[in-house]
């Protein structure tokens, strides 16, 4: 994770550097004095965090934000809690530290980046996901290529060499892997709850035990997957 | 009597790393000596407002040399300046002067 540090005060450069540097995964690759360099360095440049001092002479931190277009994460060191308020009106701030900055409390705000960069990088997993599957899929079945539309799954069983596909107004058997089908369904609709079987989550009737009713059909839920199922469904 | 400085704050960031904490040391006290003369600049100019931001950073200092009091006052005396207010001026001069031993001594 790149990161830059804006502090008027080489006290406080220096000392949040030093915090750095205890973490390997964080790069400080530059150190700015006051805003108005770092915004000519971040006009050409990117970076994931910024350490951004509030209380500065000319251009104060909240400034300075509002001249970015697309800001990185972004913590502010204050000797100031009065701020407090300020800095949840800026999706971009994730955590206020107030100084002298205590190293645990330094790492909780690490921790609280990361998290918000994973939820990121998961976000943008899914998206393409989404992206790729599209709405519909063709199989290829007796030398005939059959539109599939993905909504209307509610089964794919494997058989084999083969997969079973139960949808809405007919089912296919088509010469194909559970893994390969698997890549072509988005999976905020499917889920894998066997080595054997994948349902579409939003067609389940009910769950007993170890096994669930989907349409007519009652499938076994293997012990590994169960979790992953109950943390999919809106429970009351 | 004056508050004693301590070293808790600046270890716990060092851990020990002894190059660290004199290069930390000679920063702080450099700035120090600046921010502390701007102060009685502005003082003697009476631009109080611009006395209150040498205040700001100044506390910083206070805070990372573990003097608890003594950054009460400065934040009091930061909030008053801001207002026109410099009746915390004498107590805080005796700050200055405490910390300026205290780095002296270093």
């Amino acid at each position: 994770m790149n990161c830059i540090i804006i502090d008027d005060e080489a006290t406080s450069r220096t000392i949040i550097g030093e915090l750095c540097s205890s973490y390997k995964n964080l790069n400080v690759v530059e150190v700015f004095s006051n805003a108005i360099e770092a915004i000519k360095y971040l006009n050409q440049n990117k970076t994931d965090l910024i350490f951004l001092d509030i209380h500065m002479p000319d251009f104060n931190g909240f400034d300075f934000i509002r001249t970015l277009k697309d800001p990185p994460y972004i913590i502010l060191t204050t000797a100031d809690a009065e701020f407090a308020i300020q800095a949840f009106e800026y999706d971009c701030i994730v955590d206020y530290i107030v100084k002298p900055i205590k190293p645990e409390r330094f790492k909780k705000s690490i921790q609280k980046v990361e998290g918000k960069l994973n939820e990121k990088v998961t976000a943008t997993v899914t998206d393409k996901k989404k992206q790729q599957t599209g709405d519909d899929f063709y199989v290829n079945i007796n030398k005939r290529l059959i539109k599939i539309d993905i909504q209307s799954i509610y089964l794919v069983e494997a058989k084999g060499d083969y997969i079973y596909l139960k949808t809405d107004n007919k089912n296919y058997t088509v010469h194909s892997t559970l893994k390969k089908i698997e890549e072509k369904l988005p999976d905020h609709m499917f889920l894998k709850i066997h080595r054997s079987y994948i349902i579409n989550i939003n067609k389940i009737i009910d769950i007993e035990d170890n096994s669930v009713l989907i349409e007519k059909d009652v499938v076994p839920v293997s012990r590994s997957n169960r979790p992953e199922l109950m943390k999919r469904l809106n429970l009351l | 009597m004056k508050e004693q400085a301590n070293l808790n704050y600046i270890n716990s960031l060092s851990g020990g790393d002894k190059s660290f904490e004199i290069k930390l040391f000679s920063i702080i006290k450099k700035e120090f000596k600046i921010e502390k003369n701007i102060y009685y600049d502005n003082i003697k100019s009476e631009k109080l407002k611009l006395c209150s931001e040498n205040v700001h950073k100044i506390k910083h200092k206070i805070s990372i040399l573990g003097l608890e009091k003594s950054y009460k006052i400065a934040e009091q005396h930061e909030n008053n300046l801001r207002e026109g207010n410099s009746a915390l001026q004498d107590k805080f001069s005796d700050i200055l002067n405490n910390v300026t031993n205290y780095l002296n001594k270093l």
